[in-house]
């Protein structure tokens, strides 16, 4: 019996769904691994019967908490997909603002405080709210990741993501190093696993995938020291994709 | 006439974002109809305030992964007015290129993956793959090329890396460009084999009509897309700059989403308001597409939009074929970043993306932090005239089977492609 997987949403901008449409024809041997009992994007059908939920996606009321949490009953595994799911993503730069504040500057005068809808606490990531198994990392996610941990996943073996930054697949694609360019680049401090996407076009790392929490790498040292930072430095420099991640 | 429907449709599936579908009536007498939206809402607009100028465009663009490539173009044009950025030729051909891998890009995915089934009665694309093998691996085909152009051009298929405030960080080589130009020819045949498929099934959308008023960009040299004025089909032309008193945006109880409001009660964006508005400057092979499903300006056909969809997909396709062949003549070159000097300024971007017009609006202090956003999307514009249509279409079916209401309302929320995860927003409040 293939495997019941099931897609759910909460707030993000559904680009990581987007990718699983993005494997084009690849989509077809996933479907021969798993059955696709629910994905509200692409199908009408709709079953509650499924060992592994995939979640993409903050949590940013508690009716969205509320249903994590039956999802979370329903499923063997859950899996976190994408940055949204897995460190609250953009959605958490509204943490940096009180949620009255944010209402008021978006809605105005209108009353919207009876509509359940509109009632926003600050934002999470799902292993705020509930226990997750597995992370697939990005903002979007890498599809050949994607299709890595879900294989995984399937044979019953414990996905993993590279333990080392971003610096190391970079390097191996042979960039300039932008630091050269004069830009600020997350790489050092990132975890890996997009193979290098920004620098590779000469952009700097926003580190969208995470930090990394081990920070030993040989990589990530020799670019700190070439240009006299400190892991501190770097986690300071930017909270798009991070925002007061611990440690920070 | 005689029976009580209660129609309660919970997050309607294959679209973006979540909307729910109510309708109540009782022996014909219409008690609620309401198009719903229950999407958290994200709230950009408060919490890019306080961000630096040239980190808006990548905060925006994740509004919305479908049209990541247009919020971060009306991003960057919005900071670019803002801070008096010029930009290059090349970077402006660069980003009409992204523009169109994105349209084609989500015309394809909706049309070919989300709207296809309905024409064939199924759930999803899924069991279309035994049953129109060679019909699905085609729209595959076209998806993929779409998404290598985005991949080429701005990095990676969703949320752009290489386009920053003043250009891009890195450019196509020419040997890649015409790669690219060879696919997009042989991809037209393709997509004419898939119109042909499409048209023997296009008497399953149901024939309802509607009128209203259809609003767009509009420009004498070309079908609009990267830029223009705004144009109506009730009230021609207006500039940019006045785009908050065509938009008046209002808040109602039911729904997360802003609805807007122009000349009549409601009115629509997207692929049928851009064709309604511009048709006479689409390429040719596009206008054969039209003729083929019979599509002629003023369509009030909602149901039409998806149509206007493959048409637009064919032209992104053959203006993308021009654009390459006047790079190829001129050259690309990895042009020196644009000297930016911070001043305070506001700025206002307007992009048609594929479901519809987008505007951003900021303003930037004189350290380049940006201190106030406004980003009116495209599907909230239309939510107001999905309601409209509903409440039009709702009486012509009450003596049909409850499923075929059901299946109705929905394929006419879905052949505006709303793209709901957008619900974002700001903007001066009505009431109703
Ligand atoms: S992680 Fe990024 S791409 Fe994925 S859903 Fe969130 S915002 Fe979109
Ligand atoms: S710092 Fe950034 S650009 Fe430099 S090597 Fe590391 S990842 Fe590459
Ligand atoms: S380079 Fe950094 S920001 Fe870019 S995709 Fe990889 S982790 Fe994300």
């Amino acid at each position: 019996m293939k495997p019941k997987v099931a897609f759910f949403d909460f707030s993000s901008c559904e680009g990581c769904q987007l990718q699983i449409a993005n494997l084009e024809e690849r989509i077809i041997d996933l479907i021969e691994v798993v059955d696709v009992v629910s994905f509200r994007e692409v199908m009408k059908e709709h079953s509650d019967d499924y060992e592994i939920a995939i979640v993409e996606g903050s949590i940013q009321r508690p009716m969205d908490e509320l249903r994590l949490k039956d999802i979370r009953s329903k499923a063997k595994i859950l899996v976190a997909l994408g940055a949204c799911a897995h460190t609250g993503c953009v959605n958490k730069l509204r943490n940096e603002w009180p949620v009255e504040d944010v209402k008021k500057e978006v809605y105005g005068k209108a009353n919207i405080s009876d509509n359940p809808y509109f009632d926003v606490f600050q934002t999470k990531a799902l292993d705020e709210v509930v226990e997750v198994d597995a992370c697939i990392p990005g903002c979007p996610i890498d599809r050949e990741e994607f299709i890595r941990i879900v294989t995984a996943l399937v044979a019953g073996k414990k996905p993993s993501i590279p333990k080392y930054p971003v610096c190391v697949e970079c390097k191996k694609n042979e960039n300039i190093c932008v630091f050269d360019l004069g830009k600020f680049c997350l790489g050092p401090v990132t975890i890996a696993g997009c193979n290098s996407a920004c620098p590779n076009f000469s952009h700097e790392c926003e580190g969208c995938r995470g930090y990394l929490e081990h920070a030993h790498m040989d990589a990530q040292k020799d670019v700190l020291k070439k240009y006299g930072l400190s892991v501190k430095q770097m986690l300071e420099r930017f909270n798009i994709f991070n925002y007061r991640k611990e440690g920070y | 006439m005689s029976q009580k429907v209660d129609i309660n449709l919970h997050h309607i599936t294959r679209l973006e974002g979540h909307g729910n579908i109510v309708v109540n009536a009782d022996n014909g007498k219409i008690e609620k109809i309401e198009w719903q939206v229950s999407e958290a809402p994200r709230f950009f607009e408060a919490f890019v305030r306080g961000k630096d100028y040239d980190d808006l465009a990548h905060i925006t663009s994740r509004i919305c992964g479908i049209c990541s490539i247009g919020h971060t173009l009306a991003s960057l044009k919005a900071t670019e007015a803002a801070l008096g950025v010029e930009i290059s030729e090349q970077t402006t051909f660069l980003r009409k290129l992204a523009l169109h891998a994105e349209n084609m890009q989500s015309h394809i995915l909706h049309v070919g993956y989300l709207v296809a089934p309905d024409l064939f009665k199924v759930g999803s694309v899924f069991p279309l793959i035994n049953t129109h093998t060679d019909a699905v691996l085609k729209i595959i085909q076209l998806h993929r090329l779409a998404n290598e152009m985005s991949d080429l051009i701005c990095g990676r298929t969703t949320h752009p890396i290489g386009l920053v405030v003043g250009g891009f960080t890195h450019v196509p080589t020419l040997a890649e460009l015409k790669v690219l130009k060879s696919r997009l020819i042989s991809s037209l045949d393709i997509a004419g084999q898939v119109a042909e498929i499409l048209v023997n099934n296009a008497h399953m959308f149901p024939n309802f009509s509607r009128e209203t008023e259809y609003i767009g960009l509009t420009t004498n040299n070309e079908y609009a897309l990267y830029d223009g004025v705004i144009g109506s089909t009730d009230t021609g032309e207006h500039p940019v700059k006045d785009y908050q008193s065509i938009v008046n945006e209002y808040v109602v109880p039911h729904s997360t989403a802003k609805h807007s409001k122009h000349k009549r009660d409601s009115y629509m964006v997207g692929a049928l308001a851009r064709f309604n508005l511009n048709s006479d400057k689409l390429t040719p092979m596009a206008k054969e597409i039209a003729e083929m499903f019979d599509l002629k300006p003023i369509s009030f056909n909602p149901f039409m939009n998806n149509i206007a969809q493959l048409v637009e997909y064919v032209h992104s396709v053959e203006d993308s074929i021009i654009i390459i062949d006047a790079l190829l003549m001129r050259g690309t070159k990895t042009e020196e970043p644009i000297k930016i000097k911070l001043k305070k300024g506001r700025g206002i971007g307007a992009v048609e993306v594929p479901r519809g017009i987008l505007f951003h609006d900021y303003t930037i202090d004189k350290k380049g932090k940006c201190i106030k956003a406004n980003c009116v999307i495209p599907t909230n514009q239309n939510h107001g005239n999905i309601q409209k249509d509903m409440e039009a279409m709702v009486p012509t079916l009450l003596d049909k089977p409850k499923e075929e209401i059901e299946l109705n309302l929905e394929m006419l929320v879905r052949a505006y492609d709303p793209c709901i995860s957008c619900s974002t927003h700001y903007l001066k409040v009505k009431f109703v």
